[in-house]
């Protein structure tokens, strides 16, 4: 019973809920991705052991293997903290921002930086919970900001839109180069 | 003495000067907001730098890294919350002194502490930098191989209380690393016949989406807060003539710094609780300690800032980055074609005394800053929080997408940004992902080109650095088992867990 208590306390970790779930999963993607090592990697016949394309992949393999099932012997043997479905849930919610992200990042190579940055930044900030009108403005704004910044100052690398183009011919041209 | 001066003149130009402005009193601002902190600040900005100088981006990175800690104490002696990770223990004593009406000398003492120890730092460095540049040469493959697997090790074994997490992460960032098309043997590894991993995953866009996106979904799935903060009243220099009281507190908290801040995969968290621990030892009050003691505030804030310093010594001189800014960092020489390692501390020591001579700047610019602007940060940091997740979601996309125009980047960033939001929910380091991906790819290249050199293993360590730093993994895993025996012989008594939760800030 004492070595049980001792094994728990020396794997014992400040654990959040959800930590078990993780633990699986970890576990269950390690050993799918070692048990491809034979397909994804090749072997140089003649080649020393430590330069084969094969050993790095390996060792790493076998490492996140070994690491995660005493990740999870640790989870396992620690308390049950309650609340675990909810944080998962809370995972997958996540998702929906990062649809968001993906979808202005499609965007912007056709309605253009600046009009695409304006109506996320609007389009989020009520998604957040804003109502506000102010709040809204303080968005507009940041949102214009971060144009100007980057695209307009720093003339950081992002594509012009599509929508441009049906513009007359002088404004074209500075929102092709500027916004 | 000439390095020292072609040092001053790479600084003596307006746009770097001006980089040096922007990133460090953008940084205090950064540091100073919960929630932004200088990783994601830093993941941003690094994209829009590869266009500029090297001299240029590097010091306006600088100046975030080594500013945001000042601007991290603010929120922690005000409102209880660390502003950055690092500031965790500022708390401690800093909103005791708050509650008692004293957070005026908290904060100005704060600030006083962070000079001393930025300082402090810097000046060791410059005096050590001759020396480093007599043994730097001496490290050939095999050395950086050896120092690299150090790194690794010590990055997994820092992370107490979650070393099988922290190996799981680093073992990822490794196989992260190997994905595509090897650059010897021209084989596929790990693409699953997909064109677009051929050429790899992208450092950049890992970092962005576990520290930046991962930082944005992390706001935006939480309830809204909006921090607030109390202006503060008062002269910001008394704090200058109190530290000089604590003289011995923030000498050593500083050398903690140093001392920490070169050794790979230690940093700033271990510097601030190892010089909190002595100063609590050998204080006259200890039992003030965790109440409003100035001396623990010192302790906490000259040793994490005397850490950026120390920590540009393993990556300029060896090429080897010890935590995640460090890392981001290394992505920047590399763009620009000046590889960090032995020849650059030979070959371009100016550049060296210039980023040195970038970081007493910084120092200094903020410093008056703080003077004079303390209670218009305490106005700043209200920004509601996911709002803020917003700001952060919009940004990461200059970030992602400057790259190279690809929409997959976007996809991966955002899918690296759903794990990082697990690992901070979840309470587990990112940054052995990153450092293992770094660190990875420098064990193998170093690995293979040393090879041809070695007939039996034992050839590996028969350098003189190369045998000391073997004897120090040894030495690192034997201490690690006896630290494990001794646990599991002793009862250990419940710590406290906040303490620990220094992902989720």
């Amino acid at each position: 019973m004492s070595r049980v208590k001792t094994l728990k306390s020396l794997f014992k970790r400040y654990r959040r809920p959800g930590d078990i779930v993780f633990a699986w999963i970890a576990l269950l993607i390690s050993i799918f991705l070692l048990s491809q090592l034979m397909d994804q990697t090749a072997w140089r016949n003649g080649g020393k052991l430590f330069a084969q394309p094969r050993f790095w992949p390996a060792v790493s393999l076998v490492g996140m293997v070994a690491f995660a099932a005493f990740h999870l012997l640790g989870s396992a043997l620690s308390e049950r903290i309650l609340g675990r479905w909810q944080e998962v849930w809370l995972w997958i919610s996540s998702l929906e921002y990062a649809g968001w992200f993906i979808a202005y990042a499609f965007l912007v190579p056709y309605v253009g930086y600046l009009p695409s940055t304006i109506i996320f930044a609007v389009a989020l900030a009520l998604r957040a919970g804003y109502r506000k009108a102010s709040m809204l403005g303080i968005a507009v704004l940041s949102a214009v900001t971060i144009v100007l910044l980057f695209k307009t100052i720093l003339k950081v690398n992002l594509p012009s839109g599509l929508i441009y183009e049906s513009l007359p011919d002088g404004l074209r041209q500075i929102m092709l180069t500027y916004f | 003495m000439e390095n020292l001066i072609a040092g001053l003149e790479m600084l003596a130009r307006w746009d770097v000067m001006l980089a040096l402005l922007i990133g460090s009193i953008g940084g205090v601002i950064i540091g100073a907001i919960p929630g932004v902190g200088p990783a994601v600040a830093i993941a941003i900005l690094l994209p829009a730098t590869f266009s500029l100088d090297p001299i240029v981006g590097l010091t306006m990175l600088l100046g975030i890294y080594g500013s945001s800690m000042y601007g991290g104490a603010i929120p922690a002696v005000l409102i209880n919350t660390p502003g950055t990770a690092v500031n965790a223990l500022t708390s401690y004593d800093g909103y005791p002194m708050t509650e008692r009406g004293e957070a005026h000398r908290a904060v100005s003492l704060a600030y006083s502490a962070s000079f001393w120890g930025g300082i402090f730092g810097i000046l060791c460095l410059i005096l050590l930098s001759p020396v480093l540049a007599l043994i730097a040469p001496m490290f050939g493959s095999r050395e950086i191989f050896l120092a690299a697997l150090l790194g690794i090790i010590l990055v997994i074994l820092a992370h107490r209380g979650q070393i099988m997490a922290a190996g799981l992460l680093a073992m990822f960032g490794i196989i992260l690393q190997t994905v595509g098309l090897d650059a010897v043997t021209y084989t596929q590894r790990y693409t699953f016949g997909y064109s677009f991993l051929s050429s790899g995953v992208d450092l950049i866009v890992v970092v962005l989406g576990l520290f930046a996106l991962s930082q944005a979904l992390f706001l935006l799935t939480a309830p809204d807060s909006s921090p607030d903060a109390k202006p503060i009243t008062g002269r910001m220099g008394a704090g200058i003539k109190e530290l000089l009281g604590h003289k011995r507190v923030a000498t050593v908290a500083s050398g903690f710094g140093v001392i920490l801040g070169m050794i790979p995969g230690t940093g700033e968290f271990t510097a601030q609780f190892m010089s909190y621990t002595y100063a609590q030892k050998t204080s006259k009050e200890p039992e003030r300690f965790g109440k409003g003691s100035p001396e623990g505030l010192i302790a906490s804030e000259a040793a994490n800032n005397a850490v950026p310093g120390a920590a540009m010594i393993p990556l300029l001189a060896l090429g080897i980055p010890g935590e995640a800014l460090t890392a981001m960092m290394l992505s920047v020489f590399y763009v620009h074609n000046v590889i960090p390692g032995p020849q650059l501390f030979q070959n371009n020591i100016d550049l060296v005394y210039g980023l040195y001579f970038a970081l007493i700047a910084l120092n200094i610019i903020v410093m008056v800053f703080l003077l004079f602007s303390t209670n218009l940060l305490t106005k700043i940091i209200r920004v509601p929080t996911r709002f803020l997740g917003v700001m952060i979601l919009l940004l990461s996309f200059v970030g992602v997408y400057s790259l190279r125009n690809s929409l997959t980047d976007c996809m991966i960033a955002a899918g690296f940004g759903v794990l990082g939001l697990i690992l901070k929910r979840l309470n587990l380091p990112i940054v052995p992902i990153i450092l293992g991906m770094v660190l990875g790819g420098i064990m193998e290249v170093k690995l293979r080109s040393a090879l041809p050199r070695l007939n039996t293993p034992f050839d590996m360590i028969d350098r003189p650095i190369a045998a000391i730093l073997f004897g120090l993994i040894l030495l690192v895993l034997v201490l690690h088992l006896r630290t494990l025996i001794k646990e599991w012989r002793s009862y250990q008594p419940e710590e406290d867990h906040e303490l620990h939760d220094s992902q989720t800030r």
